[in-house]
């Protein structure tokens, strides 16, 4: 019983701990005066109006999905691909290759970010979302090719083996065999991309110039200073992104 | 005649490796190769020279904000771990099993928030009229200058990546067989020791991992200090993005952030030389 | 359809491991074919070569003429039953089988015409709309064989198929294997380290050893009268008896065992246990050791003339160990070997 008190106690701390910022962010969203800050006088539903009619705002939304979207396909397919080739194979350096493609996992965005944005610039390419997408997809390439290659088993090995024994092309073997044998990792792969896509910050702030996506339009209007349009934006954004993330759990509850 | 199938099925190989090789090496290596070179550049002029690195080593203000980051870092991730631990390992062994999905989503749903709301949202809490303040001087207690300071810094990246090791601590936790647990106690081993002997060594690795995750993340990481950090007190990263923007100064900011890197790799060193100590 | 394999000389060298030492061997078209041996023998490595899945070292194939060699598996006249079946988890029983077809271009409606067809060659009839999931080991087996039949292939390769069964089971399969290859014609390669199961389908057996052929043939020439010792052991419990050939005769410790056209000199005799047994012209004196009861018969080992042997009682013989009998020998079955 004393244990049972002892760890309810520490987890009611650290949930509220976690839930603290978001809970005042959402709160003081609907605080009806100039500064989102106590004491809480009315309740006003102004800011979410405001927010949603921004057309900033909108715009760096739109943005931020098609990069989101886009930069994750490309990760997803080059990842699955990649996890093909690799999975169960007996190539010499194939070890080699797979660290390869997992290590910008480990480098910081500032460094990825920076290197692109001093080789574009080299390169004499001009800043745009096309640059941010690409930034992100070197973000969830590994990612995507790590799931995916954690996926690939045994099974879905000699499932393909069958497969072209009984004539199938390469390309048929991968469309109708594999891909649809690791449906659940390559959706959660194919999710995860986005999210980190979308909440993507440093990168998309060093490499886009005119259109934005959406961290970064929060950014300009943070600097503005305190603002419950800014907690607005934020609690939207935090509704988007658990709803995501929720839909992510779900999708992966259901395996074959 | 050897080698027909096999050269078939290399050649497939590697034609489906090439995109995502290719990628990694033109949008990855590349740049990181690129970048490597400006930073032995000095801004403005032409030919190579360590310039950049000895101004770094010279120049109080630069040492001061790597030091700072150092200092940081260290904090946040021992704080981190030290909270998330317990309660990975509450997740994992008290909660029974069909509530634990439930347990881990609600720890981490906010970190799938907007990582720059989110560090918006601290500043919030501990601003000087802020919620943390209102409580504090409810209760009769003189407020408290948080916001805009290091300690706010702190707050808000322990607030992070105590949700990121709650879910690898977890991770490594749940993998361990539960045997294990099982024949210590049945050599008369009590709770205590069976997490000092049997899941502390045993969880270790997986905690190393998520502590030096931890430590390359915090350390690479511009907006929580520049939300909430004071004017004076700059991290490395935040002076990184200062010689972009303000200076334009694209050598120097590479040398800083390939010090950043350097301190990284010889974090990762160290991880793996203790790891192998370990085995 | 059918068709006949002709392999030649065939080595496959893993690094400096012979997996396949040089291999030369005959299927004629129609015919089933079992390769037998240990495992390491090389009869996977045999068949992967056939179906497409690896290179040979050196050496040719052909099947139905047409040389084999380079030519991968989507492409050859083969199909193969898997043993761990690999059927597509996320396909209806009725897909799977209609795989090949739909490879082939087939229609929807005649690949589905197709496939109940084949399920119910192997005893599923209606289950095309369930998935692989919700079947047996022996069940899922028999899928496996339908899709790999359907597309008429004019050989099939069968990788320990039966493996995973229980013994019952594995009877059944095995005469139903046997009567759909009769019904289907093509040319079956079945892989088993099995040597009953061997004798009991094959119309060829081929034994094989360290890469290399010891004896193929008809099973029951292999097994009365085997080439090579490996050979002999490998089909059936085999006593091991060293002779002499002098003046035409079969000279052994259990005495003068009959006529022989062998030449003169050191050779060793193959008895099975079968063949030593009670009988009234027994003549050698043998001492039991140890007493198994197998059903049909008593399998002793005795001491004999200072060998151990095993030998077959009947039942209705008394035996415990430590006891004395008398035994004889058939003579006409014994093998005789260099």
């Amino acid at each position: 019983m004393k244990r049972f008190a002892a760890c309810a106690g520490y987890m009611l701390l650290i949930y509220g701990f976690i839930f603290l910022p978001v809970i005042v962010l959402v709160l003081f969203s609907f605080q009806d005066g100039r500064f989102p800050v106590p004491p809480l006088k009315g309740l006003t539903l102004k800011w979410h109006a405001e927010v949603l009619a921004d057309e900033d705002l909108r715009a760096a939304l739109l943005h931020s999905l098609v990069v989101a979207v886009g930069s994750s396909l490309v990760a997803l397919f080059f990842g699955f691909l990649a996890a093909r080739a690799l999975a169960h194979s007996t190539m010499r350096g194939a070890a080699a290759i797979r660290g390869a493609l997992t290590a910008p996992l480990s480098v910081s965005y500032l460094v990825i970010g920076l290197g692109l944005l001093a080789s574009f610039n080299i390169a004499g390419i001009g800043l745009s979302l096309w640059t941010v997408a690409i930034g992100h997809v070197v973000i969830n390439l590994p990612l995507c090719f790590a799931i995916c290659y954690a996926a690939l088993g045994a099974g879905e090995i000699q499932a393909e083996r069958a497969a072209r024994d009984l004539g199938a092309p390469e390309w048929r073997v991968m469309a109708l065999v594999t891909a649809p044998m690791i449906f659940p990792a390559l959706l959660a792969a194919f999710l995860l991309s986005i999210t980190f896509s979308w909440d993507e910050f440093l990168i998309a702030f060093l490499l886009s110039r005119f259109e934005v996506t959406l961290p970064v339009e929060i950014w300009s209007l943070l600097r503005s200073g305190l603002n419950p349009k800014t907690n607005a934006v934020g609690s939207l954004v935090f509704l988007v992104s658990a709803l995501a993330f929720l839909a992510v759990e779900l999708a992966t509850k259901r395996r074959i | 005649m050897t080698g027909s199938i096999e050269q078939i099925e290399r050649r497939r190989a590697l034609a489906l490796l090439a995109p995502a090789t290719l990628w990694t090496l033109l949008f990855f290596a590349l740049p990181f190769g690129v970048m490597a070179a400006i930073s032995l550049r000095r801004s403005g002029t032409a030919g190579w020279s360590l310039g950049n690195y000895t101004e770094f080593l010279g120049n109080p203000e630069y040492i001061g904000a790597f030091l700072n980051s150092l200092e940081i870092t260290v904090t946040v991730t021992v704080l981190s771990v030290l909270l998330a631990y317990p309660l990975a390992w509450i997740i994992a062994e008290e909660i029974p099993p069909r509530c634990r999905r439930l347990a881990l989503a609600l720890a981490v749903l906010p970190f799938w928030t907007s990582y720059v709301v989110r560090s918006y949202a601290w500043s919030l809490v501990m601003a000087k009229q802020g919620v943390l303040n209102e409580a504090i001087t409810s209760l009769g207690l003189p407020a408290l200058a948080l916001g805009n300071s290091r300690a706010a810094v702190v707050i808000g990246f322990t607030h992070f990546f105590t949700m990121l090791l709650v879910l690898t601590i977890y991770a490594s936790l749940v993998q361990l067989p539960p045997n294990l647990r099982r024949a210590a106690a049945d050599l008369g081993a009590g709770p205590v020791a069976i997490f000092r002997h049997v899941i502390w060594p045993l969880a270790l690795p997986g905690v190393a991992v998520g502590a030096f995750l931890t430590f390359a993340l915090c350390i690479g990481d511009y907006v929580t200090p520049q939300i909430l950090g004071g004017g004076n007190d700059l991290a490395l990263p935040q002076l990184v993005m200062l010689q972009i923007g303000r200076s334009a100064d694209l050598p120097m900011a590479s040398a800083l952030s390939i010090i950043l890197m350097v301190a990284v790799t010889v974090a990762y060193l160290l991880l793996a030389r203790s790891m192998r100590a370990v085995k | 359809m059918t068709a006949r394999i002709d392999v030649e000389n065939l080595t496959r060298r893993y690094g400096t491991a012979n997996a396949l030492a040089g291999v030369t061997l005959t299927v004629e078209a129609g015919e089933y074919c079992v390769l037998l041996g240990p495992s390491g023998c090389g009869k996977t490595t045999l068949l992967n070569i056939l179906g497409g899945f690896a290179d040979p070292s050196s050496g040719s194939l052909r099947i139905g003429g047409r040389d084999m060699v380079g030519v991968p598996a989507a492409q050859r006249p083969t199909t193969t039953v898997f043993q761990d079946y690999a059927l597509f988890p996320h396909m209806t029983l009725r897909d799977n089988v209609g795989f090949g077809l739909r490879m082939r271009g087939q229609g929807r409606a005649e690949r589905n015409r197709r496939a109940e067809e084949m399920l119910d060659l192997v005893g599923l009839t209606g289950a095309g709309g369930k998935r692989p999931s919700q079947l047996s080991g022996g069940q899922r087996q028999r899928v496996a064989l339908a899709r790999a039949l359907a597309v008429e292939p004019d050989v099939l390769l069968l990788d320990e198929p039966l493996g995973a069964l229980d013994l019952n089971l594995r009877r059944t399969m095995q005469e139903e294997l046997k009567a759909i290859q009769r019904r289907v014609g093509a040319t079956f390669v079945h892989v088993t380290h099995d040597q009953e199961e061997a004798m009991a389908i094959a119309d060829r057996i081929v034994v094989m050893n360290k890469g290399l052929i010891e004896d193929e043939g008809p099973p029951e020439r292999v097994y009365r009268r085997p080439k090579t010792r490996f050979a002999a052991a490998f089909l059936g419990e085999m006593n091991f008896v060293p002779a002499q050939v002098r003046t035409g005769r079969l000279d052994s410790p259990l005495g003068d065992l009959g006529p022989t056209e062998h030449a003169a000199g050191p050779v060793t005799l193959g008895i099975r246990p079968a063949h030593l047994r009670p009988g009234p012209e027994a003549q050698i004196p043998a001492h039991i050791i140890e007493v198994m009861f197998q059903g049909i018969h008593r399998r002793v080992r005795v001491e004999a003339a200072g060998l151990t042997l095993l030998a077959h009682l009947p039942l209705g013989q008394e035996a415990a160990p430590g006891d004395q009998v008398m035994l004889a020998v058939d003579a006409p079955e014994i093998v005789v070997l260099p």
